[in-house]
């Protein structure tokens, strides 16, 4: 029988000179109140904040708030199994909701000196560094697709959108690349 | 495009929000109690205000959660928006300004 | 062509770049900086266009945003042509093309000047009162006729081949309007540390000041604008925006601007986008957008060579060029006399300047005497002359009480200067719902209050002087900094108010009794004189409003920026009320026409919308599927093999799925996964039916119905463990069931614990359907047993299809044993063509949702919002055994006991079967009783669903029909082009009613 276990497909994204697509990762979100949420957190290595838009790192994992009782939880794809049994441990008898997205999504990078200029063509969030700074995160919309936008560095957003949606965000951040440097 | 305050993710552009229709109209606890009148009512009968409103919003596309805002009618003002579950905040006079 | 009136220097053209353009194909050339109108004006060109109604010949009025005369069309090629570009704002640039519009056969001989001469017969509502009847002939007739003759430019017939974009912006303060209260505020902005933004329309920044002579003849203006303008553009926090028009003011303080990136080059790169469309949100808005000289309404002051007093003054200091060599200014104001005094300085005869009021006793009027030129106060003008241009005006004393003496002078002209003083702009204030208020000094409305974080500055609230604009500006600015919370140094005070020029009303010159006089414009656009405003009046119009759509005047491109107030002045009197109790009318975006293309922006071509694709997208496009749109997905609707028709693919996928197996792609069916200790309390209060029972690893059809009772989403849920639902929703309905279930659990029932998670986009569905469908996956499937037993009808199981997780649902939407594998959808495109692979021995044939829709309507399956629409029940829909009647509550449950609800005559779901086996029914035609019913009857229902059946070799049709299932073996009527069909009333089942294939 064949094996197709390695036989992955991610969406198409269009390349572009500030856009890269982001390799596959482990995606888990995370529902609950927030001694599940910091219980989970601290089972991944993660700080636990309640501050609203702001994501937590550690190593290769991170955590990003998408609202009060929600975390997108990202790691390494190769972690999905062993991820889901630590969580599984931690939130034993805790009220909560664990669902796999990984394939729900895929992620692009932005990059550079204009990124937050070229976001800027559809998003409609200020993402000047003092009102977006490195460690926010939010969903928000670019142009007529729903993102969330994370501000991986001063120069750099890590950007996940659904899949189908993938192909359509790349192309409108290529317009607006190439508006940037003609 | 108004700029709504969401209670947990701070002011953004109304791009990330759908409206909700009237706010405080709770679904009857016990709807086989109610008579086709009052049944209707709570179906269909909406305020229709010029002056302070109080509305329901989502924050659809950002932290997902339902508030509620009061809104003059008139000048587009938000005087105060809250979560859900708690009571409106006491009005101030007059909604301009 | 010599630059005849150009003038020796001076000015801010490149007298060293010569620029060659074309007018209505004539050869011209101007200079670098030069606008059109002023490079025409240099050529001694003042005939431009014509009107829109009368076809009067027309001359450039103004030098700026405001010209309601002077529109052309700007050809850059087939494709890019645009009408109805105000002369006054185009730059010049090497090669431009400009037209002249509304003339045939040309521009000096206008057939249509015609309806000049009819005009005593087409007034202000001539079109409502003469083609009244009939009705209809509005349509096909009068309105194609009314537009041909009375028209603008016309649109070119071609795509638009330019490119624009978007840009969300933000700020602390923007600054609107760059003349010197604008460019003081931006420093001033910018000095308190403020993230500034600056825009301005014009391509330099200065405004009013670059109008002046070079140097700045007082105060040092030219070397502080220079130095303001270089700071300003050095600052890091400060964005400059030149040839960007703010056009509109939207709730809190979100301002559009309209960027023009490549309209002034002569070989823009194709490449580059055309325009920006900023969506700016500030913190605090300063409008410095400055004022517009208000013209004068006298009989024949619409010649051309007639303009505005300021606008000459611009061309003469700015563009060097003398817009006459023999003027008449006629002014209600001291400011005008600049004009006459500059082009007195710069050689030419000024005649005569005519000030209506009483006296003239300003610093300016007696420079003017002191000149020598001769001031004649208490004088009217009753008349011009000149076909092209003008050539003589005719004045007439006052006398105390204001009326025209006797005798009348005429005086030999060829530029007649007005003024009638100046109008602040307050567009974009008013549009910020800010209040405006009278001012009976400057006889203008000034700004008050706005709701808004706004302020104004500048002539915009009536402060005219550059100098005390600028000492305005900088106030404002730094206020405005301020209250964007930022820390200020010194705020110097504002100026006061109301540096008066002694303007006199608005309204229309004094003229002679009895006497008809000429045509006296107020909108020179739109065509509307003082008589049609007094008509309205006398007429009974008694609302601003309602006297503006019924004249027209301010309704033109232009909105009325020369005009609205001597409209209102001119009503006013005619009522006898005061301007103030008059009312203005709603200023409304944009202040300047603005493209369609950069409100489209980015949403056009490809990216109109998102197109949202599957995993298995690319491998149906290779298999040259023929796609349809569902939402904004592309689904595949049939796979025609060697140029099939519709028809012929779809009845071989048909048979495919019946005899042996069918391959389709189900990814885009909503998913939600429901998670929680509560999740089947919620599912029992949310859909119809009952889920206590159903054990983990089942499945359920399950209806969703909004609170009124109607149906509003169905779908296949799983229980996947005891707190865990798989939810399936209907294409269309993914986002917005999501939506309604988080109201339910975030607004009414907070008290469970559940939550909800969209996993749409996580699974690839791959439906494998057929009667060899278990023998296509037998090889396939690792750790899940496929028989009947232990997999049956409408049940779930975990597993492994080549080695990929999956969720195995054994599920039909077709009545066949059926299978659909939901896999993580990065390994959906795989695992499809495994499936694909091992089903060739077994004839598979992928399918797509065209056959899906026959073969679930021969199975008597609705789909939501196809079958139903929004006012079906389930009953309606023959679901009732799909309601938990036992349950105390759910969604729809109380009203679903409205006796409306229960009554025996509603539409419910039936099969129709033709009389003619061949003729497939219009889906949405009507349903009658009677065979000879014709229009106008009542039918009772309608067709949702036909198709042709290749199963059962004939069409076959849904439809709602009243009191359907009593009319079972009914011969009912559709109406059809030759005559009322027969149909006959069937269950909507018709093949396999038992459902023994889909159990097998």
């Amino acid at each position: 029988m064949r094996d197709l276990s390695a036989a992955r497909q991610a969406p198409y994204v269009a390349a572009s000179p500030l856009v890269r697509p982001l390799p596959p990762l482990t995606r888990l979100l995370l529902r609950g109140g927030s001694d599940a949420l910091a219980a989970a957190l601290a089972a991944l290595g993660l700080p636990f904040t309640e501050a609203a838009c702001r994501a937590v790192s550690q190593s290769d994992r991170s955590a990003l708030w998408l609202g009060p009782d929600e975390r997108l939880l990202l790691a390494p794809q190769q972690q999905l199994i062993e991820l889901t049994e630590l969580l599984r441990e931690a939130l034993a008898g805790r009220a909560h909701c664990l669902v796999d997205v990984s394939h729900r999504q895929c992620a692009l990078e932005v990059s550079g000196p204009q990124a937050a200029v070229v976001l800027n063509c559809g998003c409609p969030l200020d993402l000047d560094a003092h009102a977006f700074p490195v460690g926010m995160c939010t969903r928000t919309v670019l142009a007529k697709a729903e993102i969330v936008l994370w501000r991986s560095g001063e120069r750099s957003f890590h950007v996940e959108v659904w899949r189908s949606f993938a192909a359509y965000v790349s192309k409108v951040l290529a317009l607006a690349a190439r508006e940037l440097s003609p | 495009m108004l700029l709504i305050n969401c209670p947990y993710c701070g002011e953004r552009p109304e791009l990330e929000f759908v409206h909700g229709g009237q706010a405080h109209i709770a679904r009857p606890g016990n709807p086989a109690e109610c008579s086709d009148q009052q049944w209707a009512e709570y179906l269909y009968r909406r305020d229709n205000i010029k002056g302070v409103h109080a509305e329901r919003w989502r924050h659809v596309h950002g932290c997902g959660r339902f508030f509620n805002a009061l809104r003059d009618t008139t000048s587009d003002q938000f005087l105060a928006t809250y979560k859900v579950g708690e009571q409106p905040p006491a009005q101030p006079r007059k909604a301009t300004a | 062509m010599s630059h005849a009136l150009r003038t020796a220097s001076g000015g801010r053209i490149n007298r060293s770049r010569t620029v060659r353009f074309t007018f209505d194909g004539r050869e011209l050339s101007g200079f670098e900086g030069d606008t059109l109108a002023s490079a025409l004006l240099a050529n001694g060109v003042h005939l431009v266009g014509r009107s829109f109604k009368y076809h009067r010949p027309r001359g450039v009025l103004s030098a700026g945003p405001e010209e309601p005369n002077a529109l052309v069309q700007i050809r850059r090629d087939a494709a890019r042509v645009t009408p109805n570009l105000r002369a006054t704002e185009v730059e010049l640039y090497e090669g431009l093309a400009a037209q002249s519009q509304n003339r045939w056969p040309s521009l000096q001989l206008d057939v249509g000047a015609v309806n000049s001469l009819l005009s005593p017969f087409i007034p202000a509502g001539f079109y409502y009162k003469t083609f009244m009847w009939p009705r209809r002939a509005w349509q096909w007739l009068y309105e194609p006729r009314i537009r041909a003759a009375a028209g603008l430019g016309r649109a070119p017939a071609q795509p638009d081949p330019d490119s624009y974009c978007n840009r969300f912006a933000h700020c602390d303060v923007l600054v609107v309007g760059a003349g010197p209260a604008g460019l003081a505020a931006a420093h001033a902005a910018a000095e308190s540390g403020a993230r500034v933004i600056l825009c301005e329309e014009q391509p330099q920044l200065g405004g009013s000041l670059l109008s002046e002579q070079e140097p700045g003849e007082a105060l040092g203006e030219g070397e502080w604008l220079a130095r303001t303008i270089q700071g300003l553009m050095t600052h890091p926090r400060v964005t400059v925006l030149t040839r960007t028009t703010a056009f509109g003011y939207f709730p809190h303080n979100l301002l559009g601007l309209e960027q023009r990136l490549t309209e002034h080059l002569a070989q823009p790169d194709p490449r580059q986008p055309r325009e920006r469309q900023w969506q700016v949100r500030a913190r605090q808005v300063v409008l410095a957008t400055g004022a517009i000289e208000r013209p004068l309404v006298f009989p024949g002051n619409d010649r051309p060579g007639i303009m505005l007093a300021g606008a000459a003054r611009s061309y003469l200091n700015r563009y060097g060029v003398l817009a006459g060599r023999r003027a008449v200014l006629v002014t209600a104001s001291d400011e005008a006399y600049r004009s006459a005094l500059d082009l007195h300085r710069a050689g030419a005869t000024v005649a005569a300047i005519i000030d209506v009021r009483p006296q003239a006793s300003g610093e300016l009027a007696e420079a003017a005497r002191r000149a020598g030129l001769p001031v004649h106060t208490a004088t009217t003008v009753i008349g011009t002359s000149g076909r092209l241009r003008v050539k003589s005006i005719r004045i007439q004393k006052l006398d105390a009480q204001g009326r025209p003496e006797a005798a009348a002078e005429r005086i030999v002209c060829d530029l007649v200067l007005m003024s009638g003083g100046h109008t602040p702009s307050v567009h974009l204030f008013s549009q910020s719902r800010g209040t405006l208020h009278w001012n009976e000094a400057l006889q203008a409305f000034l700004p008050g209050q706005s709701p808004e974080k706004a302020r104004c500055a500048g002539a915009c609230r009536g402060i005219f002087s550059a100098d005390a604009a600028r000492r305005d500006g900088q106030s404002a600015g730094a206020l405005a900094a301020r209250d964007a919370g930022l820390a200020v140094g010194t705020v110097i005070s504002a100026p006061r108010l109301l540096e008066t020029d002694g303007a006199a009303a608005p309204g229309q010159l004094p003229q002679p009794a009895g006497r008809p006089a000429a045509k006296a414009f107020v909108d020179w656009q739109n065509d509307v004189t003082s008589r049609d405003l007094s008509l309205a009046a006398r007429e009974g119009f008694r609302s601003i409003e309602h006297v503006k759509r019924y004249t027209t005047t301010g309704m033109a491109t232009d909105q009325g920026k020369t005009s609205n107030l001597n409209a209102l002045g001119i009503v006013a009197r005619q009522m006898g009320k005061a301007i103030p109790e008059v009312g203005l009318t709603t200023f409304r975006m944009p202040y300047t026409p603005v493209t369609f293309g950069s409100f489209a922006g980015y949403s056009r071509g490809e990216l109109f919308d998102p197109v949202r694709t599957t995993p298995i997208h690319d491998w149906a496009v290779r298999k040259a599927a023929v796609f349809e749109d569902v939402g904004l997905w592309k689904r595949a609707r049939y796979f025609p093999r060697n140029g099939e028709s519709m028809h012929a693919a779809v009845t071989r996928e048909c048979r495919a799925v019946r005899s042996g197996c069918g391959l389709f792609d189900a990814s885009t069916l909503g998913k939600i996964e429901v998670v929680g200790k509560d999740a089947v309390t919620f599912m029992n209060r949310l859909y119809t039916n009952g889920w206590t029972s159903l054990a983990v690893g089942r499945c359920r059809y399950g209806i969703l119905l909004r609170d009124d009772g109607f149906i509003y989403d169905d779908g296949i849920v799983a229980r996947i463990a005891e707190d865990r639902f798989h939810v399936t929703t209907t294409t269309g309905g993914a986002a917005r069931v999501l939506a309604m279930m988080e109201d339910y659990l975030q607004t009414e029932w907070r008290d469970l614990g559940v939550w909800l998670t969209s996993t749409t986009e996580q699974w690839a569905v791959i439906a494998v359907q057929g009667p060899s469908a278990r023998h296509v996956l037998e090889g396939l499937v690792q750790d899940a047993d496929l028989s009947a037993a232990a997999l049956p009808h409408m049940s779930v199981a975990p597993g492994r299809i080549c080695g990929v997780p999956m969720r195995l649902f054994r599920v039909s939407f077709t009545g066949e044993l059926g299978f659909e594998i939901n896999v993580p959808a990065d390994f959906g495109s795989a695992v499809w063509e495994a499936v694909y692979e091992a089903g060739q021995p077994h004839g598979i044939a992928p399918y797509g949702t065209e056959a899906m829709h026959v073969l679930r309507a021969e199975k008597g399956y609705i789909i939501v919002g196809q079958d139903t629409d929004g006012t079906v029940t389930p009953d309606d829909a023959g679901l009732a055994w799909a309601i938990g009647t036992r349950k105390p509550d759910f969604l729809g449950k109380r009203a679903l006991e409205r006796p409306a609800m229960r009554s025996p005559d509603r539409k419910q779901l039936v099969g129709l079967l033709s009389a003619e086996p061949h003729v497939v029914l219009e889906e949405g035609a009507q349903i009658l009783p009677d065979a000879r019913a014709t229009p106008p009857t009542r039918p009772i229902g309608h067709v949702t669903s036909s198709y042709y059946s290749a199963t059962l070799g004939r069409s076959i049709a849904l439809a709602l029909v009243r009191a359907g299932r009593k009319r079972m073996g009914q011969t009912l009527y559709v109406p059809a082009a030759n005559g009322n069909l027969p149909v006959q009333v069937v269950s909507p089942v018709f093949y396999d009613p038992k459902g023994s294939r889909q159990n097998a």
